[in-house]
């Protein structure tokens, strides 16, 4: 059997110091909002050939100042966004970009412009729709298993969220709608492997086999540890390959998710169960 | 009891092949075909390209409003000629949301969409004697006494007083009937016409008197609109995502495959072959709703397959415990199912919760992503309770292996 349990002090030092960092460098350098969320224009601009991303900065700025340049690796591609281009300016952008890499129409791959109003509305959404979820998956736990259970499976749930965030903030990937998806998958995916390890814990308490809580939780999790592994394992296969061969709109949106579905595994065992025992010792663990 | 196991488990296997083999590539049985699945599915704007564009109502309106300027928003679309644009409304927000595949030029869209569309009829004398206010429908008609198509109108009570005054005044004159700038027409006054119900003739066939009845019907858009969101996707990016996407699907895919055949074994690769009665499922539902894929679906559709082995793992490592207390093979697969049961039902449900608020919730693409996740995971927990346990039992009963080695992981 291992033992979980009782090493908690490490298990929440390793998360805290991960969620430290992020939580950071979200209040340094704020979240890359991408501009489903500020409003503004992006273009994609496909080059095909090796080009110093700065020289399209220096071109972009010429229409507008603020406009930031992003490379793409694959492919080969530039996406340059800013919140004031207007139509005119990105035809002229573009036809500066065109001339200067030889490039034909097809180059300029799409073009999205999101008025202000979206962004408000999706912020608004992202909040409401973690509420109302958490709120539901705390109902339900609650309600099968009981409230400890729920508290503490909520609790592994924003360490995930939180684990995610940091993502987005120390690696600045663009914080667009795929950004609630990605938070709410995961929500819903590492409640998973909490509950079967609470699964686990309510039938072994049943059966009466283990004398403390701590070693319940231990049990419980030794018994669940294989099939959370090989679940983990099998859910990375695909959203990898996804990773790897995606587009990357889709790359921005799986990492995300590969982190989350490692936390949320990790949660499961070394965040969720510790702190249940907690909760049902009231703050003591032995 | 062996012979009709081996039977069962032999019959179900071909089907299921036979099954996954007519979705791929179809199946042509003389007067019947079956088509492939990829004909079927309605791929997304993000894989096809073309032209995306959300507008928002200024203002408070009604839904009635709102219904109009949709249907009106649909005729301008069609006006340019392209086939299966999407004009409908966002729900919860007034925003309408336009989708026209195949042109990449949002320019043209959007000057086909922001014409104010104001309709006038105006005299000889530069007045103007109606508006599009006046009119109650414009259709169009076949005059009889030529054969001419022509455009029949039908004006508002108010408007049909106006319009008999202003035909007894310009009996012999024109009258121009002009769209926003753009002159449509310019018939001249045959007759006073008292009722209300005139026609316009001069149209050179029925493309163009259709036209102008769709014109002169569209009229003022009873909003005011502006554009919240605007994306054009080129053609090429689609191209490139769909052959990536499809090699990250079968990368996947063989890899989840592969991994529970090597470390479960025989349930492994009966876990195998309900992962592909579930795609199967997972597509069939979602062609039958008519979902449309979209990149972010996607990826909801092969985490959902990366998922959806979740409840055979959980099942498989309960066979495995019960094998290693000494229970014999039937009994401990029978104990597997079972004692997997709550925790199985009890994590999808709350996967469930979280999708079903990401689908109410979410808008566009996200919406997209939710609807394959949830699908997967409801298709996930039938094929996991019912097809994996029927074969694994009959296989089980067919008695070809015996040794439970073979049936639980190397890894006690």
């Amino acid at each position: 059997m291992f033992k979980i349990v009782e090493r908690w002090k490490l298990w929440f030092s390793i998360s805290l110091i991960i969620i430290i960092i992020g939580v950071g460098t979200w209040l340094i350098k704020d979240l890359n909002y991408g501009i489903d969320f500020k409003g503004g224009t992006v273009v994609t601009i496909k080059i095909g050939k090796d080009f110093n991303v700065e020289d399209i900065r220096k071109i972009a700025a010429k229409y507008d100042p603020k406009a930031s340049a992003r490379e793409i690796l694959e492919g080969k591609k530039v996406e340059i966004s800013s919140k004031d281009f207007t139509d005119d300016q990105i035809a002229q952008l573009f036809n500066e970009i065109k001339a200067k890499y030889q490039l034909d129409d097809t180059a300029r791959e799409a073009t999205k412009r999101i008025g202000p109003s979206i962004g408000k509305e999706l912020r608004q959404k992202a909040i409401t729709s973690s509420i109302v979820a958490t709120l539901g998956i705390l109902i339900y736990t609650s309600f099968r298993f009981e409230l400890k259970s729920g508290v503490a499976a909520i609790i592994a749930l924003l360490h995930d969220l939180l684990v995610m965030v940091s993502v987005y903030a120390v690696l600045q990937i663009p914080v667009n709608s795929s950004f609630i998806a990605a938070m709410l998958t995961i929500l819903g995916y590492s409640i998973n492997d909490t509950i079967v390890v609470f699964d686990r814990i309510r039938e072994n308490r049943r059966l009466g086999k283990y004398k403390s809580f701590a070693i319940t939780a231990d049990a419980s999790i030794t018994q669940t540890l294989s099939r959370s592994i090989n679940t983990v394992l099998t859910t990375l296969f695909t959203i990898t390959a996804v990773y790897i061969f995606g587009v990357s709109s889709i790359k921005d949106f799986a990492l995300p998710l590969i982190v989350g579905i490692i936390s949320g595994c990790y949660s499961s065992i070394f965040i969720a169960s510790p702190i249940w025992v907690m909760l049902e010792k009231r703050g003591k663990i032995a | 009891m062996r012979k009709r196991g081996m039977l069962a488990f032999i019959i179900s296997t071909f089907l299921i092949l036979f099954f996954a083999y007519t979705l791929l590539n179809g199946l042509n049985l003389g007067n019947y075909e079956v088509r492939p699945i990829k004909n079927l599915l309605s791929l997304g704007l993000d894989l096809k390209g073309g032209v995306y564009i959300e507008e928002e109502a200024i203002g408070q309106v009604s839904k009635e409003d709102l219904e109009r300027t949709r249907q009106l928003l649909d005729l301008r679309i069609n006006n340019l000629g392209v086939k299966e644009s999407t004009v409908a409304i966002i729900p919860g927000v007034n925003r309408i949301r336009i989708e026209i595949p195949g042109i990449y030029d949002a320019k043209n869209a959007l000057d086909a969409i922001g014409k104010t569309g104001e309709l006038k009829f105006i005299g000889p004398d530069n007045n103007v004697i109606l508006t599009g206010k006046d009119v109650a429908d414009a259709t169009v008609g076949v005059d009889s006494r030529n054969n001419q198509p022509v455009v029949q109108l039908k004006l508002k009570d108010d408007g049909a007083k106006k319009f008999a005054e202003a035909t007894a005044k310009f009996k012999g004159q024109q009258i121009a009937i002009y769209m926003d700038d753009d002159m449509v027409s310019n018939p001249t006054v045959q007759e006073v016409i008292p009722n209300g119900e005139a026609i316009i003739t001069g149209s050179k066939d029925v493309e163009e008197a259709k036209r102008l009845a769709g014109i002169i019907k569209s009229g003022a858009l009873p909003i005011k609109l502006s554009a919240a969101t605007v994306e054009t996707i080129g053609p090429t990016l689609g191209a490139e995502a769909i052959p990536t996407s499809k090699k990250a699907a079968v990368i996947g895919i063989s890899l989840v495959m592969i991994f529970m055949l090597l470390y479960y074994k025989i349930p492994g690769l009966i876990a195998d072959l309900a992962l592909v009665v579930y795609m199967i499922l997972t597509v069939l539902v979602f062609v039958s709703i008519k979902a449309t894929l979209t990149l972010p679906g996607i990826a909801g559709l092969l985490l959902s397959i990366g998922m959806a082995v979740d409840a055979n793992v959980l099942i498989f490592e309960r066979i495995k415990e019960e094998l290693n207390l000494g229970k014999s093979l039937k009994t401990a697969v029978d104990l597997g199912f079972h004692k997997a049961f709550t925790s199985i039902f009890d994590s999808q449900i709350t996967t469930l919760i979280a999708g079903f608020v990401l689908y109410f919730l979410g808008s566009g693409s996200v919406k997209g992503f939710a609807l394959t996740l949830n699908i997967g995971v409801l298709c996930s927990l039938f094929t996991a309770i019912t097809i994996t346990r029927f074969l694994l039992k009959s296989f089980v009963n067919s008695g070809i292996i015996t040794n439970v080695n073979f049936y639980r992981p190397s890894v006690k």
